[in-house]
């Protein structure tokens, strides 16, 4: 992997005010979990909406879509694409470091506050199960939000109609959607391990594996074929 | 020694065409692209250095195509006219990044070799951020030669740059140009060129005007037909004076003056106060109306 991009990725990443946004959401998380946690409430009401619809639902993809449109898309926005890319590097090299980072950050970022929020309720297994499925749910959403940077102006449009038209409304009304879902594949593998009820799923999780692997390599493939035919567009003069 | 080459290189976006059929050869040197803003330099430069595919026709670069070829990157420099440079970084570590993307052998006295060229100085472990223009721009060019190309492709380097840098700038051109190397900058300033490159490339409105040595085209620019407002003790006479002369080829009597079109800038000026002394005419204003850049480009199209 190449580092120097990694390390700089980290760097730009790390010093803009665009990543303050990630820090609210597990606050939201944590302080949830307290609350129902000391509250009369059975964890059977709440566990299921505060892991599986608020941890893995909302702020799993959010974190992935403001982080992997970041890795690449600001490097667009101003301008310092052009730095990367009159290097004789292989286009796939600046692709799988971006990767790397933005998945890197992502899985920090969410794994940790719900590591936190499981522990809360006493259950390692859980945690356990939480930190899988946000590993490869940040993979292949990261790699898919990456794709978008490169392929549209828009990647967080694009990225919030994905993740509330299809992974919220549609996956609820038509069955077939849900394969497609990335949602539906970090909780398929957080509750193989979780083991807990609160979790409910629809995929059996190997083949809610097979397909996050797809969906990241199509993520991976077509950010890689993009960056090798790009275009710098805007000033003509 | 290595050439660059466009053949019958056109590139539209859309139903606007910004380079029309250009056929041109970069040779070893300094070679000046020239013509006014929004003409298609830009677009001419991206297609050299790999960043934009030509809609129509080949860029070579040493026989091989540019676009989709990060290979290019080895022997090709770009500095372009206004892209971002990571404020967060130094002028140093930005540099020292370019020469450890370009997997040099020894990137830090590539980068120390690269900004001892721009002479920054001190600054060079200061934030980019709080640098002036002319300085980011002296920081793209050390990182743009960072691993010594054979070809460097640079646009409008001479925007922001106070006189005693832009003379810096010239010399480091020259000399990288007299050591054999490919270099191609864009100007829409005549004089810029004139002073670094034997050879312009002229393109106007996406178009090849005019192509070779500066002395010719600046000929071409300067035996142009002028328009001048002329005032005097007694315009009349003089129209029917200067209408008699070879070099004039229009007189036009208006309320402020006279408008008198030359073929021949220096034939007319020397035999207009010889006429106007004969005559006894007193001339009390000449001036050469404001011709814009374009008036001139355009002209040298229609050549």
């Amino acid at each position: 992997m190449n580092t120097t991009i990694a390390a700089l990725t980290f760097r730009a990443l790390l010093g803009r005010r665009r990543v303050l946004l990630l820090l609210p959401m597990p606050a939201l998380l944590i302080g949830l979990t307290l609350i129902a946690q000391s509250s009369p409430a059975f964890i059977d009401e709440w566990g299921p909406v505060v892991f599986a619809q608020l941890g893995l639902g909302v702020i799993l993809p959010l974190t992935a879509l403001v982080v992997g449109s970041s890795v690449l898309g600001l490097e667009i926005e101003d301008g310092t694409i052009t730095h990367l890319l009159t290097k004789p590097l292989p286009r796939h090299e600046i692709i799988v470091a971006k990767l790397a980072v933005a998945w890197s950050v992502t899985t920090v970022a969410t794994a940790v506050p719900l590591t936190a929020a499981a522990l809360i309720t006493g259950s390692a297994a859980l945690a356990a199960g939480l930190v899988l499925g946000a590993a490869v749910g940040a993979l292949a959403y990261t790699a898919g939000f990456l794709a978008l940077s490169l392929l549209t102006r828009r990647p967080v449009a694009v990225g919030l109609v994905y993740i509330i038209l299809w992974e919220n409304l549609l996956t609820t009304f038509v069955a077939g959607t849900r394969i497609l879902s990335i949602r539906e594949q970090a909780v398929a593998l957080s509750d193989s391990v979780a083991g807990t009820t609160w979790l409910p799923t629809h995929l059996n999780p190997v083949a809610a594996l097979i397909l996050a692997a797809v969906l990241t390599a199509i993520g991976i493939l077509g950010a890689t074929a993009r960056l090798r035919s790009y275009s710098l567009s805007g000033e003509t003069s | 020694m290595i050439t660059v080459e466009l053949t019958n290189v056109s590139r539209w976006y859309g139903n606007v065409v910004a380079v029309n059929d250009v056929t041109l050869t970069v040779r070893p040197g300094v070679t000046g692209l020239l013509g006014p803003n929004g003409a298609g330099k830009t677009t001419v430069l991206h297609m050299i250095a790999g960043l934009l595919g030509p809609s129509q026709g080949t860029v070579l670069i040493d026989g091989k195509p540019s676009f989709r070829n990060p290979d290019i990157y080895r022997t090709l420099g770009l500095v372009t006219e206004n892209e971002g440079v990571p404020g967060f970084l130094t002028a140093w570590e930005f540099v020292l990044v370019g020469a450890r993307l370009h997997k040099l052998p020894d990137p830090e006295s590539a980068a120390r070799r690269a900004l001892d060229i721009v002479e920054l100085g001190d600054a060079v472990n200061r934030r980019i951020s709080t640098y002036s223009k002319g300085m980011r721009q002296r920081t793209r060019v050390a990182a743009a030669l960072v691993h010594d190309p054979a070809v460097l492709i640079l646009d409008e380097p001479f925007n922001g740059m106070d006189p005693r840098q832009r003379l810096h700038m010239m010399d480091l051109l020259h000399r990288m140009g007299a050591d054999g190397r490919t270099i191609l900058f864009s100007s829409h300033i005549l004089e810029e060129v004139e002073q670094l490159s034997g050879v312009v490339q002229v393109i106007v409105a996406g178009r090849l005007a005019a192509s070779g040595d500066y002395r010719h085209i600046r000929r071409l620019m300067t035996n142009r037909p002028h328009v001048f407002l002329i005032q005097s003790s007694d315009d009349r006479r003089l129209a029917t004076v200067l209408m008699g002369q070879i070099s004039v080829s229009a007189v036009e009597l208006d309320p402020a003056g006279l408008q008198v079109r030359a073929n021949d800038y220096g034939t007319f000026t020397r035999a207009l106060s010889t006429v106007a002394r004969h005559h006894s005419i007193r001339l009390t204003g000449v001036l050469p109306s404001d011709e814009s850049l374009e008036d001139v480009f355009s002209y040298l199209v229609a050549q």
